[in-house]
Formats: structure tokens, sequence, C-alpha cells
């Protein structure tokens, strides 16, 4: 079956997205990495340390295979993050960018507003803009609006690990756009990204659920399965949910009877 | 020290100037480019991006891009994120 994932004409192999923090080496990113089958990864934009030499990240990334998606993680303004989306323009080969303007410290939630303008803004300079938003359905059509690539609503706070809270969020949200739908945080486990799919999502984009499991490598393949799976049993089509049994097996024929 | 070494230690001392580096004060010398002040810093210059005065300056002119007294300049690298 083809099913191509693609985001601003640009086709992806693997509807999994993964990040590229928290890792406790570079050498056990690249094989969380390999496990995933992702061929998009998000990266971040920090000034360079000159107090120490320390390896590149990019040492550890195929880019002739792994795209790269910079954030604007951190930015808590539309200005901080439009400097730092352009910044991350320049460091890459690229001008798609992960665009977050957080909004408060405890939650990591979106301001909103701000990332409506950072968006208009960014898509009027060029850039394939992939917001990272709630998951509510009024932005996300104003992010469709300002000229977003796709939108990226959250399962869940980022790096909490609860899984998808809103589902129907998420299944509104999927109905309206026109764009793709990447859940973007939130996911705790293998099903959370399962469910994310099932509801109709085009992708799951995850960090800490990889970096950050007992055994990052396996959890990664563990992803790359959900992801696949999620995905096809939303193409195939579920079963209602219904209240009562329905027999599986004929009633008719039964031995003695 | 013969004459050369000493213009050279005496135009270095003139020209050095104070800049903003990072969020940090710097003396660097002078003069400069991107691309010089870069090749001061043991930076490769493929790997980060540098804004002066909050303007993004372009891979291609780095070399003709000179360094003024009082510049604020910022230099970031991709680093791990999610």
């Amino acid at each position: 079956m083809s099913d191509p994932f693609v985001i601003a004409g640009r086709t992806f192999h693997s509807r999994l997205i993964v990040g590229t923090g928290k890792y406790s080496s570079n050498q056990v990113m690249r094989a969380a990495h390999e496990a995933s089958g992702a061929d998009m990864v998000t990266v971040a934009v920090r000034r360079v340390d000159f107090t120490r030499k320390t390896e590149s990240l990019l040492d550890y990334i195929d880019t002739s295979k792994i795209f790269l998606l910079p954030n604007t993680a951190a930015c808590y303004t539309a200005d901080e993050a439009i400097r730092t989306a352009r910044l991350g323009r320049e460091a890459g080969m690229s001008n798609w960018v992960k665009l977050e303007v957080i909004g408060d410290e405890k939650t990591l939630f979106p301001d909103t507003a701000a990332l409506v303008e950072a968006t208009r803004v960014l898509v009027n300079d060029g850039f394939v803009v992939l917001p990272y938003t709630n998951d509510d359905p009024v932005v996300c059509r104003k992010l469709e609006d300002a000229g977003a690539a796709a939108v990226m609503p959250l399962g869940a706070p980022i790096g909490s690990g609860l899984g998808i809270q809103n589902a129907n969020n998420i299944r509104i949200i999927r109905e309206q756009s026109k764009v793709p739908v990447i859940v973007d945080a939130g996911v705790g486990t293998a099903s959370d990204a399962a469910v994310a799919m099932e509801l109709g999502a085009d992708g799951v984009l995850m960090n800490t659920a990889i970096a950050g499991a007992n055994d990052p490598v396996a959890m990664a393949r563990a992803m790359k399965l959900a992801v696949e799976a999620g995905r096809l049993a939303y193409l195939a089509g579920r079963i209602p949910r219904k209240m009562y049994a329905t027999a599986s097996s004929p009633l008719e024929g039964v031995v003695g009877r | 020290m013969n004459m050369e070494r000493f213009w050279t230690v005496l135009v270095r001392y003139e020209s050095a100037m104070n800049v903003t580096l990072n969020g940090e004060p710097r003396e660097v010398p002078g003069p400069l480019t991107v691309a010089t002040l870069l090749a001061h810093l043991d930076i490769d210059s493929r790997r980060v991006a540098v804004e002066l005065n909050e303007t993004v300056v372009k891979r291609a002119r780095y070399d003709d891009t000179p360094i003024r007294p009082d510049d604020v300049i910022e230099i970031v690298n991709f680093v791990g994120g999610g």
C-alpha cells in the first residue's frame, strides 16, 4: 500500500520524527535513531560553548539520510523565536523550522497568540513552519491560515509521558486540517504513539519517551512499530465500539445441543 | 625583537577591540572579519551560524563582513533537542 508522508512537498519514509536531546551519549542517540527508522530529527540552536571543545552533534547524524529540523525551544517571545529560526536556517541546510513559542515555564504550553504571529512572519520570510501547539482546533486553524506547513498539537505536556490527553481534539484537528497533523510531545510509551496514529495523526514527534527509556534503542524500535501499527489500523478502519458481545464463532452446530 | 614582529605586536595592541560575544564582554584582536573571528576562536565555520547586531550573517559573506568595536555577536550551533 502506497502511503507517502508528505510535508510541504517533501516525502518522508517514516511517520516517526525523533529528537536529539537528553541521550546518555551521542553513540546511543545514533543507535536509537537507526532503530527508530526516522528520517527527520529535531535539533536545538544554542550558543557555541567556547570554554570547552565538545564533539559536534552533527558527527552523529547522517544528514545524507536524515533531515534536520531545527527548533526554537525555550523561546518565550515571537521575536526570540524568529531570530532563532533565522539562525537555525543559516546553521542548517534548509528553511524548515519546528516553531516553539513557550508561554509558561512549568507546563511548557505555547503562547498561541505569539505562535500565530511568529508563524506568519516566518512564512512570509520563506520558511516551512511546523508549529508546536496546544491540542486546540481553533489555534490549529489559525496556524494553518497563517501558512503553517503542518500543525503539531501536543498529546500532553512536553516530557510528561502522559499519553494523548484529549483524543477527541486530535480527531477534530485531523478532520478540519488540510495540512499534516503531527502529534508532538506527551508520548510515554509505544501504545501512546499507536493511539495518536489510530486517531488519524499523520505523524508523531517524540524525544523523551525514547531518550529517557531504560533502553532507548529498544524503545526506538517499539515506537517505529507502534507508529506503523497505528497508521495501518487507522487506514484499515476499526470496528465500532459496542456495549455487549457479538459472538465470533457460529451459534449453530454446537456439540450436544 | 625584530622590527616586523614589533610592528605586528603594536598594530595588534592598537587595534584590540571590545565586543560582546555570546553575551559576554570579550577583547579580540583587530582588524577582524567574521571569517577571521571564527578562525581566531578555532571554530569550524560550516557548523555554526553567526548573528551580528541581531542580523544573521550569510555564510558567503563571512570574509567581507568586518567586526567593529562594540559589536554584539552571537555564534550558535546545533545541540541535542526535541
